[in-house]
């Protein structure tokens, strides 16, 4: 068929986001200016005082920016990953509807996965643009930061899609936010280098998406060198996403095509 | 059989061998043969668990057949399925409809997944709602609909992509008498059009009305199979009577009931005495002495073909 079907999956996601989309934006542009308020400029004028080098040579406002936006981007892929994919299983059975029609596993999980590439890139320009409003970057190294945040979103959701559809209880999702979001957005450096963490907990930081995609955005907004070498985290990055779209198609089938 | 006759025998649209389905030590469909032909309205008839929606879902490339062969369109759903799905539609048990969206904007979508340009869409979703009467509804979201309404935009739905085959998976469930005869009316007219019908229901009613021939599953087994009237003629009386009695009492006088009809079935609150002659019968149960509640007169349905070969009533 001419047209990978894939992209009928995302369209219709779009045609879903349409009607929400003014305060999704909204809050993407909103949330980025408080956290960088509060803790790039409030907190930051302390731990400037504190660190008169810098981190990485970099004021705490410059080091968070970035950080935080692949921290942003994390999350989004994360949520993509989670609500939608159970909905469509099991609340509102969408995927049913559309495995229906010539649409099989694969392209429903490709588009999925296009959708959220699409989601992701929309939350990381507007914070590139919240970036440049705090001349943390200029607006070409800022934007160019949104594609390493673009892997590790759909790195991300790749991994979250993969989980909810390896379990069935409702509980699973608050869970997994709970226990491996929430904490992986605090911990893998994108609010203190990972450094500061216990010894044991730093190889964890280190398998997180989080960590490289952290590492891989200040690279680009800022130069700041890289502890682990930037093609590895790009290719961790891919790899995390093949493996996660891998996991979630036997499951997918299972639930979808009993 | 003459030799023209060959020539003139349709190729089925659906044969089915030996179709099994095992969810793992479940058996909900057990090795059954049918077929169904171009432009027939076909219905699979069975209480709950028969195995009629495992059926529909082999057939409609949704479910991986575990055994046996199954030929739909003259494609093989194992291996076929996307070009299976394109010529298909299919109304699910279960709604699936995008909650989110609009009337229009789901039949939009759904024309979409079958690869339909945009202005053909448009066209056909015109059809289709002043079809389903929906036409008022166009701009409202699913959330806002009746259930009727949901179900009716369903089979609107699967109707986008003018497929040569409707699937039907219990269309009126839940939908009171006024929705259901809508709906009864809507598909007598696709049938009219040339659509294949597949039905599934357990009301005898629909099942007479809609199908030109069916099957009756139990079990994940067919234990009968005709058209609704040759059903009935074959495997019931032309007539019943039932006759009510106080609590206790039919356990008492069920031999009593035997030598009154061809066929008696003793069902928890009353007796069914399957007969040519109704009135006879009547009379011959007061000469019996017999003192039931009430006595009601009636024609034999397929609801009665279905106690016959399960022992059961539908609603059990
Ligand atoms: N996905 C599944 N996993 C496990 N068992 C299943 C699954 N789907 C159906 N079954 C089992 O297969 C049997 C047949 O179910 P099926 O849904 O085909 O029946 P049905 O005739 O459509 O019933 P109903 O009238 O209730 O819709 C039942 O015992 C059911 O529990
Ligand atoms: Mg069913």
């Amino acid at each position: 068929m001419a047209i990978p079907l894939a992209l009928r999956v995302a369209e219709s996601e779009a045609k879903v986001y349409r009607r929400v989309w003014r305060g999704s934006i909204f809050s993407s542009f909103f949330n980025p200016i408080l956290y960088l308020l509060a803790m790039g400029v409030g907190l930051g004028t302390l731990v400037d005082a504190n660190l008169p080098t810098g981190l990485d040579g970099a004021s705490y406002l410059n080091f968070l920016a970035p950080g935080l936006l692949a921290a942003t981007a994390m999350q989004t892929g994360a949520g993509e990953g989670a609500w939608k994919v159970r909905a469509g299983v099991k609340w509102t059975r969408t995927y049913h509807a559309k495995l229906a029609t010539p649409i099989g596993v694969p392209a429903l999980v490709n588009g999925h996965m296009l959708w959220i590439g699409a989601r992701v890139l929309m939350v990381s320009v507007v914070f590139a643009f919240v970036v440049v409003m705090f001349r943390v970057a200029p607006v070409w190294q800022s934007l160019a930061a949104t594609v390493p945040a673009l892997l590790v979103g759909v790195s991300m959701g790749a991994i979250t899609t993969a989980f909810t559809t390896r379990t069935n209880s409702d509980a699973a999702l608050p869970t997994f936010f709970r226990f491996v979001v929430i904490p992986m957005f605090l911990f893998s450096g994108a609010f203190f280098p990972i450094t500061q963490l216990p010894g044991w907990m730093q190889p964890v930081a280190y398998v997180t998406p989080l960590f490289h995609g952290v590492q891989l955005c200040r690279a680009v907004m800022l130069g700041i060198p890289t502890v682990v070498d930037p093609w590895v985290s790009v290719t961790y990055l891919l790899a995390l996403t093949a493996g996660g779209m891998a996991l979630a198609m036997k499951p997918f089938r299972e639930q979808l095509l009993p | 059989m003459p030799v023209y006759a060959a020539t003139f025998m349709p190729t089925p649209l659906i044969t089915a061998t030996g179709l099994t389905k095992h969810f793992d030590d479940t058996i909900a469909v057990d090795g059954i043969d049918f077929h169904v032909d171009p432009g027939e309205s076909f219905g699979f008839l069975g209480p709950n668990g028969a195995g009629k929606t495992s059926v529909m879902r082999m057939i409609g490339a949704v479910s991986p057949i575990t055994a046996g062969e199954l030929s739909v369109l003259g494609l093989d759903p194992r291996t076929e399925g996307p070009k299976l799905r394109a010529r298909l539609g299919v109304v699910p048990q279960e709604d699936n409809l995008d909650q989110e969206l609009t009337v229009t904007e789901n039949l939009f979508m759904y024309g979409r997944y079958f690869g339909l340009p945009k202005a053909a869409i448009a066209e056909r979703i015109k059809e289709l709602l002043d079809f389903a009467q929906l036409t008022e509804k166009a701009d409202s979201k699913v959330e806002a609909l009746s259930g009727g309404m949901k179900r009716r935009l369903t089979i609107a739905r699967g109707l986008i992509n003018e497929p040569e085959m409707l699937i039907l998976d219990e269309p009126t469930t839940g939908l009171d008498p006024q929705a259901r005869h809508v709906l009864w009316d809507r598909l007598y007219r696709l049938k009219q059009q040339g659509v294949t019908l597949l039905i599934t229901t357990h009301y005898m009613d629909e099942a007479e009305q809609l199908c030109d021939r069916l099957v009756i599953m139990d079990k994940g087994k067919i234990v009968g199979e005709g058209s609704p009237r040759s059903l009935i003629d074959q495997y019931s009386r032309p007539e019943v009577v039932e006759l009510r009695f106080p609590a206790g009492v039919l356990e008492e006088i069920a031999e009593r009931l035997e030598g009154l009809a061809p066929r008696v079935e003793v069902l928890a609150d009353r007796a069914l005495l399957y007969t040519d002659d109704a009135d006879a019968t009547v009379e011959k149960a007061h000469a019996e002495g017999l003192d039931p509640e009430t006595v009601l007169v009636r024609r034999s349905t397929l609801e009665d073909v279905f106690l016959r070969f399960t022992g059961r009533t539908l609603d059990d």
